[in-house]
């Protein structure tokens, strides 16, 4: 991901570091890495191949700043390419009277009916009366989907009997009702179809026609690939399209989708759906985005996520009790449980701008483990001792080792690491924001983000090591050797 | 319509992109050079095959034809034998055109269990439908588990397919653990004797952990009940994905051990290219492909026949 991109523009600078000047020359290999990871971010090859030589002429002939390497410098202006492209408004325009209709239209399977109600959830809370509308007659249990959506969220769905309807007459009686009824906004659940077909096209275009909503919304599978483009073009075509709902962002995909649907039919990105559940749809943020599809770390993803799962009452209880000292192992337990929550360590490192390469030296290792065992440890501790890990004497030491199924070295390593981490953290907190991120620095530099410093060794079932029986039968055997021809030569003399 | 016939209706959109660019691209008597070499390589791009194996068609091209003048069909046989050894590889999946179930896994004896999976709205339930279907006008005995117990009418989506095709169901209420609505398949299909079961899961992006091991929970509480099960496990992918296909297949094989794909949705603009890298990276094989809404829209893939029918004049 963001190694993939750094490191290819590490080697392709490697040569020109220092030279001063971004030109043609020594931006063609950069380039080209930049092209690779954007088309392997699923970015449509035609609008990665005109981006590449936008950014190549932009940058050409820039002074490479003093405080950074060229490869930095040209990911900055790659970055900040990638967010103007996709930038634009990216809210919804209601009218402040009346009622707004939305027609919501995409492939089969891009997540309309989820998105429906998500949306329809979304402007409930800013305090608008919204309906749903099932003009999705094709698929089986479509209503019925929608149905039991409008419940949760809260909001009356219209549906008509879909053996004696059709699309277009659902839609027209229901933002009749809509009228009638007080709601102010009207989402219409269309059915899913392929751009090539024409005919449900055409159905589309009808309901376009006679019912003219406000505003015609594409909802977009995120993981779409190349063929992003030509759906896009195809309904942008139909309907002209005001906005688009980019769907499933909460996978590993990197979305270079938004790109080329934002490239090709020129309307803005309006929201992102980032999870199952109902309340999961955002805003649509261009430099998050951005961030993404050159697969750099997502901060503020990590810190949105971390506040979604953490306590925060929790979390400043903690913090009280660091900087008193009191922190326990107990609490340590806690907090690495919670840590757990946010998915696996790796994706989590992977989310730090510039921690994906540690992710890589790690090789085999596996932070999970190490998180098990020693939460294992701290499982086998009795309350009292995790409250006062000094009172684990020689006799408690072995015992919990045996109850945790690990060696007493172990069970003393954390314990040590536990003391010299409370201490530090205890010096952390009462320093100014300044000192802190110095001692951060110090703590990286210092081998807390060495990943060798702690690699875990192989287990050792015997204290004496490992045992290869036939080595040992052999040495045994010359050992025997040595000595009868030892004492033979005593005897000689 | 013939088998082949079917697959070619289906990639009409891939070949005429493919074929009209194709030969646009090279005429004989042009020189191949490399900005013929760059052309074609965004083609093959736009597959959504990904740069690895593009990268290795057009280098390839440029070992055997770069610089000298085209010859169309030498280049053509040169793509083509390319992008048969990057689809097939050396396992023992057989594709027989006459049988269309033959790249199934059987058991030895008792139902057959086979377990579909893949992300959110790639077509499971649709494909399921197929896949019975087809077991059932192949003479098999089938019954279904509903195991999608939370997205809102998942459930009621299968019991409408299992109403059509006169098959057995298994489901429970919304909600419930869809590891028993597996057990109890199991044990339905083992009470039926039936030759087969499928057993639907709910639609999961591969990064949730959670739901993960929820999958690999369904299979191993499957095996309570049948120990070698599930005796095929298939991924369902849609054709329009991207390279996200690849991390879809390593998180779904982690879980599950997948030994299949289905590839749903052919039947657009998209061309599923994302298999071919699937296949090298991973070797798993495409078994199925759906080309269209029906329920008798299910082919056997076959490589050949894929990339003939890619080719075809």
């Amino acid at each position: 991901m963001f190694e993939g991109i750094t490191e290819g523009l590490t080697n392709a600078f490697s040569a020109f570091r220092g030279s001063g000047k971004i030109t043609e020359g020594n931006i063609r290999d950069g380039m080209k890495q930049v092209r690779t990871a954007l088309l392997e971010a699923d970015v449509a090859f035609d609008v990665a191949q005109d981006f590449v030589r936008n950014i190549t002429e932009q940058a050409i002939g820039e002074d490479v700043l003093k405080s950074l390497r060229p490869d930095q410098q040209l990911v900055g202006i790659v970055h900040q390419g990638l967010i103007d492209l996709m930038a634009g408004d990216h809210t919804l325009p209601l009218k402040r009277d009346g009622v707004t209709v939305l027609m919501m239209c995409g492939l089969q399977g891009s997540g309309k009916t989820t998105t429906c109600g998500k949306l329809a959830r979304l402007l409930k809370e800013e305090g608008h009366t919204p309906m749903l509308v099932a003009a999705d007659l094709q698929r089986p249990a479509a209503i019925e989907q929608l149905k039991i959506i409008g419940e949760q969220v809260g909001c009356p769905v219209y549906h008509e009997d879909p053996a004696k309807s059709d699309p277009v007459q659902v839609c027209r009686n229901g933002v009749k009702q809509a009228k009638a009824g007080g709601s102010t906004i009207v989402l219409l659940d269309t059915a899913g179809r392929l751009g090539i077909d024409e005919e449900l096209m055409k159905e589309l275009q009808r309901i376009d026609n006679r019912v003219a909503p406000d505003m015609c919304l594409f909802v977009c599978d995120a993981m779409t690939g190349q063929d992003a483009v030509n759906s896009a073009k195809a309904f942008n075509e139909a309907l002209e399209l005001d906005g688009v709902i980019l769907t499933k962002l909460d996978g590993d995909t990197r979305g270079g989708a938004a790109l080329s649907v934002r490239a090709v039919t020129g309307v803005p990105i309006k929201y992102v759906g980032v999870g199952e559940q109902l309340d999961r749809l955002e805003q649509f943020h261009p430099d998050r985005m951005a961030g993404r599809i050159l697969g750099m770390g997502d901060v503020l993803s990590l810190v949105e996520k971390a506040q979604q799962e953490f306590d925060e009452d929790e979390m400043l209880a903690q913090q009280e009790k660091m900087q008193q000292g009191k922190f326990t192992l107990d609490d340590f337990r806690k907090q690495m449980r919670q840590i757990k929550k946010l998915g696996s360590m790796r994706e989590v490192m992977k989310m730090i701008p510039g921690m994906g390469k540690v992710v890589d030296q790690m090789g085999d290792m596996n932070p999970e483990d190490d998180m098990r065992r020693i939460e294992g440890i701290i499982n086998s501790m009795t309350l009292d001792e995790r409250h006062n890990p000094e009172r684990i004497d020689r006799g408690r030491r072995n015992r919990i080792a045996s109850g945790s199924g690990v060696e007493p070295a172990e069970v003393n390593k954390l314990l040590k690491d536990f003391n010299s981490m409370g201490k530090m953290m205890q010096d952390m907190s009462n320093m100014s924001l300044k000192d802190r991120m110095k001692a951060v620095k110090q703590m990286s530099d210092g081998g807390m983000m060495d990943p060798n410093a702690n690699i875990q060794e192989k287990k050792i079932r015997s204290k004496r090591g490992p045992i290869d029986s036939i080595q040992l039968r052999d040495k045994k055997k010359k050992q025997r050797k040595d000595a009868r021809k030892a004492k033979k030569r005593n005897r000689r003399k | 319509m013939g088998l082949f016939d079917r697959l070619k209706a289906g990639l009409q959109k891939t070949r005429d992109i493919l074929r009209t660019d194709v030969r646009d691209l090279f005429r004989a008597g042009d020189i191949l050079d490399d900005g013929l070499l760059e052309d074609f390589e965004g083609r093959l791009i736009r597959t959504d095959m990904g740069v690895a194996a593009a990268d290795r068609i057009t280098s390839r091209l440029r070992e055997e034809h770069g610089g000298r003048t085209v010859d169309v069909d030498a280049v053509w046989e040169t793509v083509r034998s390319e992008l048969r050894d990057l689809l097939k590889s050396d396992d023992a999946t057989a594709w027989d055109p006459d049988n269309p179930l033959s790249p199934l896994n059987k058991a030895d004896s008792g139902p057959t269990v086979i377990l579909v999976a893949g992300v959110n709205g790639v077509g499971k339930t649709t494909s399921i439908a197929k896949i019975a279907n087809l077991l059932q006008t192949n003479g098999n005995s089938i019954v279904l588990a509903a195991g999608d117990t939370f997205r809102a009418a998942a459930v009621e989506q299968l019991t409408m397919w299992s109403e059509r095709l006169g098959c057995d169901i298994v489901r429970k209420d919304s909600g419930a653990d869809p590891a028993s609505v597996a057990y109890e398949g199991a044990a339905k299909a083992v009470e039926l004797n039936a030759d087969y079961l499928i057993v639907d899961t709910a639609g999961r992006l591969q990064t949730q952990k959670n739901l993960m091991d929820e999958l690999e929970k369904i299979r191993r509480v499957i095996q309570k009940v049948i120990p070698e099960a599930p005796h095929e496990s298939l991924l369902v992918l849609d054709a329009t994905t991207g390279q996200n296909g690849l991390s879809q297949a390593k998180s779904f094989s982690a879980a599950v051990e997948c030994t299949g794909l289905v590839l749903a949705k052919l039947d657009g603009t998209a061309r599923g290219g994302v298999t071919v890298a699937i296949r090298q990276e991973m070797g798993i094989p495409v078994k199925y492909i759906g080309v269209g809404e029906g329920v008798d829209d299910l082919e056997l893939f076959d490589a050949d026949g894929f990339v003939d029918a890619l080719f075809a004049k």
